[in-house]
């Protein structure tokens, strides 16, 4: 069995108070390149100034339509993009510029990602042992025998056989290699486990079962979460808080009770109103009033002045076209964008 | 275990539904992808049956291949000649087997240099991006925009002609096709998930890119490998039919064609051009062949 020495479990103890990662006004930004000479014509706003705390062991949804920056936030934080502005704090260490090979002294063994295509992200010309060994033999950490027995373990934490070792990839399905996935991203008892997109492409039966097993592996290990994702119902069932983006904004952030029940943020509201419910048969349809936002997402390269959502908001008023809301908390832990609330 | 009931169904369902019980691996389901082109099983044997030839011409050959017998010039095949003999009485069969090993040799050899040269600088390119790859892929531009036999006649006219020469110049002309090919693979593979899963591991670059991105890149450089033998061959034999590869009296089939253009000869000894010419064109046919049913093997998207 994987066990967290006794070091790691009296500092995580300490730590326990504190906030595990702290996201200061960050911004990511890719230029448009364009001409002969590969001119800067522009920026893409992916990330548009995000701020947030995420605690020691809680998960932390983030949702939001296609191209709102989401993915990228969470690429961000795993330093796989250096931020363009701002400071990403982990483990009360400002990692936003630190180079790769500072990087890969501690930051990479601690935040592990789970991608989203379970067919994509596993290399097909390796086996289950040498793609759950990578991590391992990167940060030379288990040899021989014991690296092997490790591997073992980790393919029967996440409900695989062991004997499945010296298979390949294309020999499992979608679900089962989600699952190799996350042993990959266990084998190095990270502290932060980025889930971007990880159950979007499989089954809603197989989502349900990868789901349980991330809460599962939680429990055992203490993992935070930040779980990235389109779809609000996986994110309602397994976050603690709920995170809402739009155009490489936060919009609003709350407790997942808070938010699904007394939505403040015209958007989130929309969103959720967007969301199917399920009625028992025989039983009233429970009419809820649908609010169809108007238009398209404006582009990230030339995003509109004031607040971003104006554009498409059902409540905007003058104020909302001149001025950029800021994040506030309106209620206790409750972080709103919006003129409605100020 | 975090949930008994679903591992118990998960390591269970695959055995229950007999699937994956034998070990397939990479290796074994390209063979069997391979073996069921037929065109492509024919150019191997056909390959490997020229290759052990020339390997083995000093064993096989009946006659030295240089040995004149001015007495018996241009006789048909026969059951001493086997392909006839040429101008100044030479074997042809023999001539055929040792110009085999020049036209094989400058083929593989070159080859082998432009892989490994187009590899890494599109490697390169591919992986790093931005200026660097701007860079190397204006400097292709410029290289693919010499006119590569005419640079060939004036190295080769410069510099005495020779099997080494023409190596080079092939090695050095001919690797800017799988420079970009390779370059097209890496500016995709380096997005894909798991090498991004890589990076997140804090695996280190050269690792990914030779560990990672490369074996998945292997498949079009070696089917671009196995069709540039062939257009070597050919080259080698273009060049040497203009007389500016390999000087006789060694022998190359290119050599051998150039000495049987004489009209007189193409009338009444036809056997003579036939073999060269015939070596040549089933050459680069099975090259072809073998590259094709390659490029279907190593593809994991074309199923069996």
């Amino acid at each position: 069995m994987i066990s967290i020495n006794e070091a790691e479990k009296a500092s995580l103890e300490k730590k326990s108070s504190e906030s595990l990662l702290e996201l200061i006004d960050v911004k990511k930004h890719f230029p448009i390149k364009s001409g002969f000479l590969q001119k800067t014509v522009g920026h893409i706003k992916a990330v548009d100034g995000i701020n947030l705390k995420v605690n020691r062991g809680e998960t932390l949804g983030i949702v939001g339509e296609s191209g709102c920056g989401k993915s990228t936030v969470g690429r961000t934080v795993i330093r796989l993009y250096e931020p363009t502005d701002g400071k990403i704090i982990f483990n009360g260490k400002d990692i936003s510029h630190l180079s790769e090979s500072d990087l890969r002294k501690d930051v990479r063994k601690n935040i592990q990602m789970i991608f989203q295509d379970p067919f994509a992200s596993l290399n097909p010309r390796k086996t289950l042992r040498s793609i759950i060994r990578e991590p391992l033999d990167t940060h030379h950490l288990l040899r021989g025998k014991e690296r092997d027995e490790k591997v073992e373990n980790l393919l029967e934490k996440v409900g695989l056989n062991a004997s499945f070792i010296n298979r390949y990839p294309h020999e499992f399905s979608g679900g089962q290699r989600q699952r190799i996935g996350i042993a990959r991203a266990l084998a190095l008892n990270p502290e932060l486990i980025i889930a971007d997109e990880a159950v979007s492409a499989l089954d809603v039966s197989i989502q349900a079962q990868i789901i349980n097993l991330m809460e599962d592996l939680q429990e055992e290990f203490g993992l935070t979460y930040i779980f990235i994702s389109h779809d609000l119902s996986v994110v309602r069932h397994i976050s603690d808080r709920v995170g809402v983006m739009y155009l490489g904004k936060m919009m609003e952030l709350a407790s997942k009770k808070e938010l699904y029940t007394e939505p403040l943020h015209p958007y989130t509201q929309a969103l959720l109103s967007a969301v199917p419910v399920p009625r028992k048969k025989g039983s009233m349809a429970v009419k809820r009033e649908r609010v169809i936002l108007k238009g398209e997402l404006p582009s990230p390269a030339n995003p509109p002045k004031g607040c971003v959502f104006h554009t498409r908001c059902p409540a905007a008023f003058d104020l909302c076209k001149q001025v950029n809301p800021d994040f506030k908390e309106v209620k206790n832990n409750h972080f709103v964008a919006c003129h409605l609330y100020t | 275990m975090a949930n008994p009931n679903l591992a118990g169904n998960t390591s269970g369902s695959l055995d229950v539904h007999g699937i994956n019980t034998s070990r397939d691996t990479m290796l074994g389901i390209m063979a069997r992808k391979f073996f069921k082109n037929k065109l492509a099983v024919f150019g191997g044997v056909f390959l490997i049956v020229i290759i052990t030839a020339a390997i083995l011409a000093p064993v096989i050959a009946p006659y030295s291949p240089s040995k004149q017998n001015l007495l018996l010039k241009l006789q048909p095949p026969n059951s001493e000649h086997w392909l006839g003999t040429d101008r100044f009485g030479r074997d042809v069969f023999s001539r055929l087997l040792y110009g085999a090993r020049i036209s094989l040799l400058v083929g593989f050899a070159s080859v082998l240099g432009s892989i490994t040269i187009g590899t890494f600088l599109g490697a390169v390119a591919g992986y790093v991006g931005g200026i660097v790859d701007a860079m190397i892929m204006r400097f292709v531009d410029v290289i693919l925009s010499i006119p590569s036999i005419f640079l060939l006649i004036t190295l080769v006219t410069i510099f005495k002609p020779g099997v080494d020469k023409l190596i080079l110049i092939f090695a050095l002309l001919g690797w800017t096709t799988t420079a970009r090919l390779v370059r097209g693979e890496f500016l995709s593979l380096r997005t894909r998930e798991f090498v991004l899963a890589s990076k997140t591991i804090g695996t280190k670059t050269m690792t990914i890119i030779f560990s990672h991105i490369l074996p998945n890149a292997m498949g079009p450089i070696i089917v671009s490998a196995t069709l540039a033998v062939g257009y070597v061959i050919l080259a080698e034999s273009g060049l040497s039919y203009l007389g500016l590869g390999i000087q006789p009296p060694h022998a190359s089939w290119g050599n051998m064609l150039q000495d049987a253009q004489n009209f007189t000869i193409l009338l009444k000894s036809w056997w003579y051009p036939l073999a060269p010419g015939l070596m040549i064109l089933m050459t680069v046919i099975c090259f072809n062949f073998v590259g094709d049913g390659l490029r279907d093997a190593l593809d994991p998207k074309i199923n069996e």
